[in-house]
């Protein structure tokens, strides 16, 4: 790569190297050299553009830090406004992990599935318009969705949680003592689940797609059905990328606002009872407080964000992360 | 599923596999055998006899539809989007293509080994062997697996080289042993024909010869069909040559001639077969 072609070394060492280069022509055309140049100065920009918001959101971040006289990461009240400010993160980390949480496990399979069908099981006709579909749903507003949750969605939810409140109310996950089942943490997670749908099951059908086509024929030649062709040929190739789909999508549900503040009660409480109202994530925390937040108030909320910020960007690193090693691993022997 | 259509068939594929334990070899007829993509007429009108237990080489130029036709006795030819078959394969008289038949079945009968070897990455060796045994959801011993593995790599004259490390991963043996490894995972589960395509085309002289010694040895105990395109492979190790030819520019690939390999190279009965030979032409 970029390496110069020369014809031996005594030439390339030779004092009129611009002469053996005019022979051999140059190193690198003009084209390559603004294409490197452009990408790699976009890099740097992006990595400095993420480096200045971290830095802004620790700057402002920082009264909040000084003048709070409870723990920050373990207090699950939100009073950065009183004297003295009393608020911590634990409520909005446990809302935000658990709504995603429920999102992940409504989504995942379902995203896996769809990507599946529509690669190696539908018709191509059909599975290109699936496809095209489960896309579509990325286009929608988020505002929209969290409306429908509210408008739609929650008020059939109610049969769901008293269901689940009664076979399977041993668990506390599904226990529901307050008979209440609006604004809670399962009609959020749904609606993520729904939201964050088109990400895993569009990346994972990338994945898939790339599959090649001598490892499909080697399992169907010895006789596998479909299912077994994906599980012997599939999933063994497409895993790493199926994981970084997953948690692209896992990034995207923890950092959703406006649908989760629109369905959510925002309550400062952490219970895993996720039919009952109550729940508050980060990110509609956000949202619901910034107007009324006086000057603590806003940095409080500025520590908050700086937090899933970090929350998001590990996740985010991470699935790059997992592709990236993949990408290494399969240019090699596979 | 009701088993009565099953009884009254006299011979199903699925059965055929476990004959073949007795009686090994299958004859494979294909009978006015045409194939498409799509609205591209790949073949036509291919009759062909293949007779068990013995090696049949599917020589002719490039895109001729050797590929084609050796896909169309697996069914494996259906795999390729807008992908057609018009005629018949019948394997020991049964039709390969008759509604009740499920290709899977077929496969399971008819095991292919393809142009570039293709073990699976993510497996080692040994799971390589036994991928076919595993499945359709058949539920075997550990020891009996040992047994198929050794046997299955003795076959594919491979035994002595892996022995020793058949927990290492397929795709670390060299591509030659891929290859082999390939064929021992074929006839693992005891196919009663095994497809060819062009088998030794990826790999160095000295893992061909490895190859055709072995398909010498797999001679009595399979029916064989083995694409190439190497003319001198054809002569060494087939007993039928079957000569493909397209005969109008963009038209079908056809079946020209067909008969002893000895004969086709010695007294070829159509001057095309008589061209291409001789290296005239492909
Ligand atoms: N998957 C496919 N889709 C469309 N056309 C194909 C496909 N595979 C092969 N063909 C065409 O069918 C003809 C026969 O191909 P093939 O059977 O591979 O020939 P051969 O193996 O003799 O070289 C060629 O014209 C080729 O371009
Ligand atoms: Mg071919």
């Amino acid at each position: 790569m970029g390496t110069t072609p020369r014809l031996d070394p005594a030439l390339a060492t030779s004092p009129d190297e611009d002469a053996s280069r005019q022979v051999l022509g140059p190193a690198e055309r003009r084209g390559d050299q603004v294409f490197r140049a452009v990408s790699r100065g976009a890099a740097q920009l992006i990595l400095l553009l993420l480096a200045a918001i971290a830095l802004f959101l620790v700057w402002r971040a920082f009264p909040a830090f000084q003048a709070n006289t409870a723990s920050f990461l373990t207090t699950t009240a939100w009073f950065p406004d009183q004297d003295p400010p009393v608020f911590g993160i634990a409520a909005l980390a446990f809302g935000t992990v658990l709504t995603a949480a429920v999102a992940m496990v409504l989504a995942v399979p379902v995203g896996y599935g769809i990507a599946l069908f529509t690669v190696f099981y539908a018709d191509r006709r059909v599975g290109a318009a699936a496809g095209f579909i489960t896309d579509l749903l990325a286009a929608v507003p988020s505002i929209v969705f969290g409306l429908w949750g509210l408008a739609v969605l929650q008020p059939h939810l109610g049969g769901l949680g008293q269901w689940l409140n009664t076979y399977l109310g041993a668990i506390p996950l599904f226990r529901n003592d307050s008979g209440l089942y609006t604004k809670s943490i399962l009609v959020a997670g749904i609606v993520l689940a729904i939201m964050v749908l088109p990400t895993v099951s569009a990346l994972s059908r990338e994945v898939f797609v790339r599959v090649p086509a001598t490892h499909v024929e080697a399992a169907l030649a010895l006789g596998a059905t479909r299912w077994e062709m994906v599980r012997a040929s599939v999933l063994p190739f497409a895993r790493p990328g199926m994981v970084s789909a997953a948690m692209l999508g896992l990034g995207r549900a923890l950092g959703e606002t406006i649908a989760v503040a629109l369905v959510l009660s925002a309550a400062f409480d952490v219970s895993w009872q996720l039919s009952e109202p109550g729940g508050n994530t980060f990110a509609a925390n956000i949202a619901l407080k910034w107007n009324e937040a006086g000057p603590i108030g806003l940095s409080a909320l500025i520590a908050s964000g700086l937090v899933l910020f970090a929350l998001t960007l590990a996740v985010n690193v991470t699935a790059r992360a997992i592709l990236a090693r993949r990408a290494r691993f399969s240019g090699g022997a596979a | 599923m009701t088993t009565a259509p099953v009884q009254a068939a006299p011979a199903t594929v699925a059965r055929t596999a476990r004959t073949a334990d007795r009686q090994p070899g299958a004859r494979l007829v294909t009978r006015d055998l045409s194939a498409c993509y799509g609205g591209f007429v790949a073949v036509r009108d291919v009759n062909l006899v293949i007779e068990p237990r013995a090696v049949t080489a599917l020589i002719g130029p490039s895109g001729c539809g050797k590929s084609t036709v050796l896909r169309t006795l697996n069914r494996m030819h259906e795999v390729a989007p807008g992908a057609g078959v018009s005629g018949s394969v019948h394997l020991n008289g049964q039709d390969l293509y008759a509604p009740e038949v499920d290709p899977v079945n077929v496969r399971r009968t008819v095991g292919m080994v393809f142009q570039r070897p293709n073990p699976f990455p993510t497996m080692s060796v040994y799971e390589n062997v036994v991928a076919g045994l595993r499945l359709g959801g058949t539920r075997r011993r550990r020891r009996e697996h040992d047994d198929v593995v050794e046997e299955a790599l003795r076959g594919a004259h491979l035994w002595h080289e892996v022995k020793d490390r058949l927990r290492r991963p397929g795709a670390s043996l060299s591509g030659g042993q891929q290859q082999r490894l390939c064929i021992a995972r074929a006839i693992a589960v005891r196919p009663a024909v095994l497809l060819m395509d062009e088998p030794c085309s990826a790999l160095d002289p000295i893992s061909t010869l490895a190859i055709e010694q072995l398909l010498a040895s797999l001679r009595t105990d399979y029916t064989i069909v083995i694409v190439t395109h190497n003319m001198q492979q054809a002569a060494r190790v087939s007993d039928t040559t079957a000569f493909f030819n397209v005969t109008e520019p963009g038209g079908p690939g056809r079946l020209v001639e067909t008969g002893p390999t000895a004969r086709m190279f010695t007294a070829p009965a159509d001057p095309a077969t008589a061209d291409y030979l001789g290296g005239r032409f492909g």
